[in-house]
């Protein structure tokens, strides 16, 4: 087994409010290869979104990573002073947001944002940097790049700038991509093309990624193994093969039958019962003890680690013996 | 660019007419000029030729459009209380105001907005406690008593500046200048501070209330996510997007800091338009007030249009009209 | 009460000793002048009570002090402090008026431009605009010269009170009417508004019973962060004079009296009105900023 490229050991994120402080991440704890895509999915407010922000170390204040290591390549870059992680920020790790029409400044042109990224962090000159950063609008499928590389923000439709947000996140070469429900805001029929787009460059160029999405299908599709969250924690993880066709928690097993099937009709979908609990009012035991069709006298008690489930490994008493 | 300035110059239309309409309206039914004019002993005769003259019997709208002409041609007749012809009066202390209300404006910009963006940058620094524990009391503290305070300390103690007036002016053409000589530029000191301090406190409230919006902003957390130095995000993207707003409501500040001259020109005695405009409030001078009425409508109208204009430069979404939002 | 006491208001109230300290002050002011009469020392209406003897005392602490008069006399030998009381009791006044009737107004407006919405909305709030393009202490004073022209000296003199409320009242709708304007366009179209109309509420009961309440929050911030600005612009337009009329001297008459004897050295007959003006006008801001900040999760 090769060095992971990202290692995150026992992290943790905590929210100072008026009515005591929140833990928004407990122990969460994963790797990734270099070149692999790891999926990440959950209901919102599972800590999805935050455990890419706390890699990339951008948590919101008063939020604050409260323990636990990232490491990138070996290197703890958890606890970098800012100046130190911004030469991560961008070179090592991309980033790409959920809403195109937000992450781009609407005062510059794509090009300017472009050109910065790329100055910033590689020894090019602005007009090398400006002839990368037409390469890159092309790679990324913008026609005519060398004439909209002047056009402002507003001028793109929602599909074409977050292929603008894809390049700006790659421009630099980065080893790890954290796409945080990159195509949850564009329309349906761009969805598709956007995610194909991020998978082809992520396999040309060797560029792992962490893909945060509640979108099964892409997940299935996109990535190499999957982190199923729940009300904070990390409750199985495994290879998407097996986490589709054969979860072990009872949780990814009543996310996976909510996914409508392709290959026969079905008169009803399942759902889950309930809803995630907040994070102020967490049941003791399993946090998924209140909705869980399999629950025992354990899962009230007592709360379960991460445990070997045959090709999985899964936060579940029901896999205490191994 | 040429289509966007006539629409806004068009959009002016109906604010300098319903100025005028109201100046107008003071102008024939508010007091009575005839028996003013006259005395209260003139006869009937006497008040009928005169009537006449003025055109008072004239249909409404007839006198509305003579009004609007003569406005134009800047005549607004003449001064009940001083018997001078109002344009004459107005231009005479123009220059004055105007000088001060561009030191003010100045002053307001140049300590404001830095201030501003320090405070909304380090929003727990001890000095950004201490600038905005400033801007509470600054806009707390009305111009007049600004003035005087100021001219306790710095004119009746120190006896370093003078408390009235202002100073040696040079007449270059119909324009008095104060700037070219040491006791005029003395004289604008405390007037100038005065005028700008409340609308310094303001811009610097502004700005940082703008600067910490626009921190939130996602395309500032996908700057920090690219790495870009906290500089080139502080100052290359928050601070351009925070100027936008900002422009606007500085614009428009600029306005008031016209309108307030009349306090500061008062604590002052300072000859300019404001001190004027009081006198004739106080006298009930009608003439002069719609004169002073309609110049500042004036004023406001060019400076929003500059302001669009520099809307126009800086956000390129207003270029190509309702692109996408 | 039991709710208030444990909503998040009170909470953030309790967390800022200077919010709590504002508000102390603010209740001094407003006790000490609403009481004036029975706890000013004099009465400085009282012509028969003045003493031109005592006239130019200054306070006490200094070498000519009067035990009698704690901050020293005028030039007609008033007594500073109750002076002041009285005055903050006038300013007060005018300045709690003035804002609501700008509020009752602005809300009136801003309800109906934003419920009804087409030509009654352009309407309106194309005045609101022509007038916000105005400064509101120019506004006043305009109004304030138009009546002063338009009525003979005895009637306005008397109603110079009322005169001065109105031209500040309406110089100050505008932001009322906006911000009423926006909140109610939103309400407008959420479901409870629309399940009202479905049963078949009038448009007025709906106004008034559902849209009303939940614009009330901005309302009351920009209320408070206005009566600031209110007494300010009711000390403005007195100490140029074309305020309150002399006989009910405001603080901002008082300030305009001293300052003419500013340059003789008797400083106490303008500055403690000053102060006191000061004190008031910041402890109302400080108030308002809190509840802006309070009311806005946004900006916690």
């Amino acid at each position: 087994m090769t060095a992971p490229l990202l290692e995150v050991r026992n992290l943790r994120v905590e929210f100072p409010t008026r009515r005591g402080t929140l833990t928004a991440l407990h122990d969460v704890s994963l790797t990734i290869q270099p070149g692999e895509v790891l999926g990440m999915v959950g209901e919102s407010g599972a800590g999805k979104s935050m455990t890419g922000a706390a890699i990339i170390g951008l948590i919101e204040p008063p939020g604050r990573i409260a323990g636990g290591q990232v490491l990138l390549g070996g290197r703890r870059i958890d606890n970098l002073p800012y100046d130190q992680m911004r030469h991560v920020r961008g070179r090592q790790i991309g980033a790409i947001f959920q809403d195109p029409l937000t992450t781009l400044n609407p005062l510059y042109t794509v090009g300017r944002q472009l050109v910065e990224t790329i100055t910033t962090h590689l020894p090019l000159n602005p007009a090398q940097a400006r002839a990368r950063a037409i390469e890159w609008l092309e790679l990324v499928g913008i026609p005519a790049a060398s004439q909209r590389i002047d056009s402002y923000p507003h001028e793109f439709s929602g599909g074409m700038r977050q292929r603008v947000v894809i390049a700006l996140a790659l421009c630099a070469e980065p080893r790890l991509i954290i796409a945080d429900e990159p195509t949850t805001a564009l329309d349906v029929s761009i969805q598709a093309q956007v995610i194909a787009l991020l998978k082809r460059l992520a396999r040309e160029k060797g560029t792992a990624m962490l893909l945060v999405t509640h979108d099964m299908g892409v997940i299935a599709e996109t990535a190499d193994r999957v982190a199923v969250m729940y009300a904070g924690r990390i409750i199985e993880i495994g290879p998407v093969r097996q986490i589709v066709k054969h979860p072990r928690h009872p949780y990814t097993e009543g996310l996976m039958a909510s996914i409508p099937p392709l290959d026969r009709r079905v008169e009803r979908l399942a759902a889950i019962e309930g809803s995630m609990p907040r994070l102020s009012a967490i049941p003791p035991g399993c946090a998924y003890n209140p909705r869980c069709p399999k629950v025992f006298g354990r899962c009230l008690t007592e709360r379960p680690e991460l445990l070997d489930a045959g090709t999985t490994q899964a936060a579940c008493w029901l896999h205490a013996d191994g | 660019m040429f289509a966007f300035v006539i629409s806004r110059l068009l959009q002016a239309i109906p604010v300098m007419l319903t100025v005028s309409f109201i100046s107008f309206a003071m102008f024939t039914y508010v007091g009575d000029p005839v028996s003013i004019m006259l005395g209260q002993d003139a006869t009937e005769a006497e008040r009928a030729a005169l009537v006449a003259q003025l055109g008072l019997d004239q249909p409404f709208f007839v006198q509305f459009l003579k009004f609007i002409g003569q406005a134009v041609q800047g005549q607004f007749g003449l001064s009940y209380r001083l018997s001078r012809p109002v344009a004459e009066l107005i231009a005479e202390r123009a220059p004055a105001t105007l000088e001060l209300a561009l030191c003010a404006a100045f002053i307001a910009m140049a300590v404001g907005v830095p201030m501003g963006v320090y405070t909304g940058l380090y929003r727990n620094s001890i000095l950004s406690r201490f600038f905005l524990t400033f801007s509470l009391i600054g806009v707390s503290l009305p111009t007049f008593l600004i003035g005087i305070l100021l001219i306790l300390a710095f004119a009746v103690g120190l006896g370093w500046l003078p408390s009235f007036g202002r100073g040696d002016v040079v007449q270059i053409g119909w324009w008095s200048t104060g700037f070219l000589t040491v006791s005029g530029l003395k004289a604008m000191i405390l007037p100038a501070i005065t005028l700008g301090l409340f609308q310094l406190t303001l811009i610097m409230r502004l700005v940082r209330a703008e600067m910490m919006e626009v921190l939130r902003t996602d395309y500032i957390k996908f700057a920090r996510a690219r790495g870009l130095s906290n500089r080139a995000i502080n100052f290359g993207h928050a601070l351009k997007n925070t100027l936008v707003p900002v422009i606007t409501i500085a614009g428009l500040q600029l306005g008031a800091i016209i309108a307030f001259a009349i306090v500061t020109e008062t604590v002052f005695q300072w000859p300019g338009m404001g001190l004027l405009f009081i006198q004739s409030v106080g006298s009930a001078d009608v003439p002069v007030m719609a004169a002073y009425l309609m110049l500042i409508a004036l004023v406001f109208v060019t400076i929003n249009l500059i302001v669009d204009l520099l809307y126009y430069a800086v956000d390129p979404r207003l270029r190509i009209g309702k692109g996408a939002h | 009460m039991r709710g208030f006491f444990d909503s998040d208001l009170w909470w953030s109230f309790t967390r800022s000793r200077i919010t709590m300290a504002s508000a102390v002050v603010a209740f001094i002011c407003i006790a000490g002048s609403a009481l004036a009469p029975l706890l000013a020392p004099h009465d400085p209406f009282d012509l028969a009570s003045l003493q031109l003897m005592d006239a130019f005392k200054p306070p006490v602490w200094t070498a000519e002090g009067d035990a009698t008069y704690p901050l020293g006399t005028d030039d007609q030998g008033r007594d500073v402090l109750s002076a002041i009381m009285y005055g903050a009791r006038v300013s007060l006044m005018v300045g709690f008026s003035a804002t609501i009737f700008a509020t009752l107004l602005g809300v009136m407006v801003g309800l109906l431009a934003g419920y009804l919405g087409g030509t009654t909305d352009a309407v309106l709030m194309r005045v609101a605009d022509i007038q916000l393009t105005f400064p509101s202490i120019l506004v006043a004073l305009l109004v304030d010269g138009i009546v002063r022209a338009a009525l003979p000296r005895e009637v306005h003199d008397q109603i110079a009170l009322f005169v001065v409320i109105f031209a500040i009242g309406i110089s100050e709708w505008p932001k009322f009417a906006r911000t009423v304007r926006g909140s109610t366009l939103v309400e407008r179209n959420k479901e409870y508004v629309l399940a009202a109309r479905v049963i078949g509420l009038g448009k007025l009961p709906i106004m008034l019973r559902h849209v009303l309440p939940n614009v009330l929050g901005p309302v009351l911030v920009i209320g408070t962060l206005n009566l600031a600005l209110a007494i300010l612009a009711e000390a403005t337009l007195s100490f140029l004079g074309v305020g309150v009329p002399p006989t009910q001297p405001s603080l901002g008459t008082l300030i305009r009296i001293g300052n003419d004897f500013l340059f003789s050295g008797e400083w106490w007959i303008t500055i403690f009105p000053g102060i006191s003006l000061i004190v008031m006008v910041l402890s109302v801001n400080l108030l308002g900023d809190w509840l802006r900040d309070a009311l806005n999760p946004k900006l916690r």
